[in-house]
C-alpha cells in the first residue's frame, strides 16, 4: 500500500500545514480558556489531527461533515473560515453562530460543516439526512461523520449505520477509538476490542486503521469516499487515537495510567509526516519551518480578529429563533 | 448546624438509602470511578460494590434498565449529567415508567428516581443548559422535584427513593457546590410539600430552583423599603403544594411566579390558573410571570445571563405589582 506516491509534495505539504493549524488553534484555545476569553464546554482534539486532515482531504467542497462535541479539527480540515471559528471561540458578534452556538455548536454551512454536536451519538443520524438528501438529488455527494468511541454504544450508531446501510447512501462513519469516553475507558464501556467488527451485522465493510498514521487515514477514508460515490454505500473506519489533553479543558486526567500519554506522544502524526517529508527529502528543514511559522502566523490573524470583533448585543438575543420573511 | 454542599447533600441521600436498602442500585455515565461528573456519587462505588453501575453513553438503555428493574423490585436511581441527554431517555421515562402501573390496572409499582442535572449558567450552550421540569411535570404518573437548597436536596431524595412511583429529580447544576445547612441526623421532606422561605404580608412570590435565592435577595432589598415579601419554593413540580400558594396568596392578594425555564407554556401560567380558580376573589392585582425568555440558552455569557429573569427583572415586576 503506497499511498504516499500518489500524493503530489503540494498535497503533502498542505497536509502537514493543516495539522499544524489545527494544533496551534487548539493549543491558542486553551490558552484562551485559561483567560476566560473562552468558556463552557471545550473539547481539543490535539493528538488526533491526522484523521480529520487525512479524511477530509478526499472530499470536495459540496460534500459534508457532521462532527461531534470534539470538533474543531475536522470544521478547520473541511475548510470552515479560521476567523469565524476562533471569534465563535470567543462568543463574539461575528463568530460563525454569533457568538450562540460556541465550541459544540460550530457550524459553517457555506463548506459543508453541517456542525459540532453537544449530544454524543446525534450525529450518526444527521449524517445519514445528509446522505439520504444527496441520493434523493441525485448528486455524487458524500457525508463524513466523526464521532468517537463512546458515541458508538449509543442507540443512534446503532439506529443510523443500519438505515445507511440498508438504503446503500453514500455515508462513511469515522469512530475516533481515543481510548476514553471522558474518564471512562474503551475497556470499560465495551465488550468487544474492535468497534469495526459491528459493521459486518450491519451489511457494511468495516476495518480498523492507525489514526495517527496519516496516509493509513488518508486511503482508507478515500477507498470509502469512493465506494459512497459511486453508490455502493456507507463503510465503518475505526481510528485508533489518542487525545492528549484531557477530555474537557481542566480535566485532571488521574484515569490514565503512568506513562501512557508519554507512549502516546512518539506516536505524534504531525511528527510522522514531518519525519517523512524530510527522510523522502521532499521538503528541507528551512520549508518545514516556513510551513510551522506560516500556520502560526495564520492563528495569530484569527485570534487578531476575533478579538477586535464586538461581543453581540443584548438585542441578540432575540434573532433567528424563527426564520422570518 | 454543620453546611454542606448540594452534591454532598444527594451523596448522603444516596449512602444513606443504600445503606438502609441492599435493594437500592444507581446507574449512569461517570457516576463509579469518577464519583460522577458533579461528585453526587463519590465513594458509593467503593462503599457498594456491584450497586453502582458505570454505564456506557446509552441513556435509552440506562432509563429502560432503571424501569425495567423497578418494575420487577429493585429500587433504581438513574444519574443523566445533563437533562438535556434524558430526551434520549424520554420513551422509557413516560412511555414506560410513568404509564405502567396505570396501564397495567394497578399489578405494577415504579419505584425509580430519574436524576439530572439541570439549568443554565456555565456557558454551555442551548443543548446543554436547559430546564425541562414542565416537560415532566405534564405527564400524568411522574412525579416531579426541584430542589434550591442542600437541605431539600437530601430530604426530597430520600423521600424519592423511598416513593413507589417514578420521580423525576432535577438538580439546578449552579447550586451543586453552594453550601447550606444541612442537619447531622436523619430526616425526609414529603413529596408534594412545599416551603415558606420567608414569609411576608404584601405579595406572594412563587419560586423554583436558582430563582428562589435571586427572589429571596429581591425580598430583602425590599424589605428595608417596607415592603413585605413572602416567598414560596413549591420543591416538588408536581404534585403542586396548590393549598400552601392558594393560602398565601388569600393573605398577600398579590401573586408573582418566577421560573428560568422559557415563559410560554410554562410553571407560571399553571401557578397562576390555579389561584384564578380557587383565590381570584382574594387577588388585588392582576398575577405576574417573571420567566425565561422563549429563546434557546446561547453560549456568550452576556446573553446567557440576559435569557433567564435577573434579580432587577423580579424586582421590577414585584414593583409593578404592587402600584
Ligand atoms: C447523549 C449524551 N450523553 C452524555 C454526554 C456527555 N458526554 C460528552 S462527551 C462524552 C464522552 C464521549 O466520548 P467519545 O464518544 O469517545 O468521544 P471523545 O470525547 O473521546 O472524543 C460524554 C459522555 C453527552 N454530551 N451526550
Ligand atoms: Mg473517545
Amino acid at each position: 500500500m503506497d499511498v504516499t506516491t500518489s500524493l503530489s509534495k503540494e498535497q503533502l505539504t498542505k497536509m502537514y500545514y493543516d495539522m499544524w493549524i489545527i494544533r496551534n488553534f487548539e493549543e491558542n484555545l486553551l490558552d484562551l480558556y485559561q483567560k476566560n476569553l473562552a468558556y463552557g464546554g471545550m473539547h481539543v482534539s490535539v493528538g488526533e489531527e491526522a484523521i480529520a486532515v487525512g479524511a477530509c482531504a478526499n472530499l470536495k467542497r459540496e460534500d459534508t461533515i457532521v462532527t461531534s462535541h470534539r470538533g474543531h479539527g475536522h470544521c478547520i480540515a473541511k475548510g470552515a473560515d479560521l476567523k469565524g471559528m476562533m471569534a465563535e471561540l470567543l462568543a463574539r458578534k461575528n463568530g460563525l453562530c454569533k457568538g450562540k452556538g460556541g465550541s459544540q455548536h460550530i457550524v459553517d454551512m457555506s463548506v459543508g460543516v453541517l456542525g459540532a454536536q453537544g449530544i454524543v451519538g446525534a450525529g450518526c443520524g444527521i449524517a445519514v439526512g445528509s446522505a439520504l438528501s444527496f441520493k434523493i438529488r441525485g448528486q455524487k455527494n458524500v457525508c463524513v461523520n466523526f464521532f468517537g468511541d463512546g458515541a458508538a454504544n449509543t442507540g443512534s450508531f446503532h439506529e443510523s449505520l443500519n438505515m445507511a446501510a440498508l438504503y446503500s447512501l453514500p455515508v462513511v462513519f469515522i469512530c475516533e477509538n481515543n481510548g476514553y469516553a471522558v474518564s471512562t475507558s474503551f475497556a470499560r464501556s465495551t465488550k468487544i476490542d474492535k468497534i469495526s467488527v459491528r459493521a459486518g451485522s450491519y451489511g457494511m465493510p468495516g476495518v480498523t486503521i492507525d489514526g495517527n498514521n496519516i496516509f493509513e487515514v488518508y486511503k482508507t477514508v478515500g477507498e470509502a469516499v469512493e465506494r459512497a460515490r459511486q453508490g455502493d454505500g456507507p463503510t465503518l473506519i475505526e481510528a485508533v487515537t489518542y487525545r492528549w489533553y484531557g477530555h474537557y479543558v481542566g480535566d485532571p486526567c488521574t484515569y490514565r495510567p503512568p506513562g501512557e500519554l508519554e507512549r502516546w506522544k512518539e506516536k505524534d502524526p504531525i511528527l510522522f509526516l514531518e519525519k517523512y517529508l524530510l527522510a523522502n527529502k521532499l521538503c528541507c528543514q528551512e520549508e518545514i519551518d516556513g510551513l510551522k511559522a506560516a500556520a502560526g502566523k495564520a492563528i495569530a490573524e484569527a485570534l487578531d480578529y476575533a478579538l477586535a470583533s464586538p461581543e453581540p448585543e443584548p438585542a441578540d438575543l432575540f434573532t433567528d429563533v424563527y426564520f422570518e420573511k | 448546624m454543620r453546611q454542606i454542599t448540594m452534591a454532598e447533600a444527594i451523596n448522603e441521600a444516596l449512602r444513606e438509602e443504600m445503606r438502609k436498602d441492599p435493594n437500592i442500585f444507581i446507574l449512569g455515565e461517570e457516576i463509579g470511578l469518577r464519583g460522577g461528573a458533579f461528585t453526587c456519587t463519590k465513594g458509593l462505588m467503593e462503599e457498594f460494590p456491584g450497586r453502582v453501575l458505570d454505564t456506557p453513553i446509552s441513556e435509552s438503555a440506562i432509563a429502560g434498565a432503571a424501569y425495567g428493574a423497578a418494575l420487577t423490585g429493585t429500587k433504581a436511581v438513574a444519574e443523566f449529567m445533563f437533562s438535556d441527554f434524558s430526551f434520549i431517555a424520554m420513551d422509557q421515562i413516560i412511555n414506560s415508567a410513568a404509564k405502567s402501573r396505570y396501564m397495567f390496572g394497578g399489578q405494577a409499582t415504579i419505584p425509580v428516581v430519574f436524576r439530572m442535572s439541570s439549568g443554565s449558567g456555565r456557558q454551555q450552550a442551548a443543548q446543554h443548559s436547559q430546564s425541562l421540569e414542565v416537560l415532566y411535570a405534564h405527564i400524568p404518573g411522574l412525579k416531579v422535584i426541584m430542589p434550591s437548597t442542600p437541605y431539600d436536596a437530601k430530604g426530597l431524595l430520600k423521600a424519592a427513593i423511598n416513593d413507589y412511583n417514578p420521580v423525576v429529580f432535577l438538580e439546578p447544576r449552579v447550586l451543586y457546590f453552594k453550601k447550606g445547612e444541612v442537619p447531622e441526623q436523619e430526616y425526609t421532606i414529603p413529596i408534594g410539600k412545599g416551603d415558606i422561605k420567608r414569609s411576608g404580608e404584601d405579595v406572594t412570590v412563587v419560586a423554583t430552583g436558582v430563582m428562589v435565592e435571586r427572589s429571596l435577595a429581591v425580598a430583602e432589598k425590599l424589605a428595608r423599603e417596607g415592603i413585605s415579601v413572602e416567598v414560596i419554593d413549591p420543591r416538588t413540580i408536581r404534585p403542586l403544594d396548590t393549598e400552601l400558594i392558594v393560602a398565601s396568596v388569600k393573605k398577600t392578594g398579590r401573586l408573582i411566579v418566577v421560573h428560568e425555564a422559557p415563559r410560554t407554556y410554562g410553571m407560571a401560567g399553571e401557578i397562576i390558573a390555579l389561584v384564578m380558580e380557587q383565590a381570584f376573589d382574594y387577588l388585588n392585582a392582576p398575577p405576574q410571570r417573571v420567566a425565561g425568555h422563549d429563546v434557546p440558552i446561547p453560549y456568550n455569557r452576556n446573553l446567557e445571563r440576559l435569557a433567564i429573569p435577573l434579580e432587577e427583572d423580579i424586582e421590577a415586576v414585584v414593583r409593578k405589582s404592587l402600584k
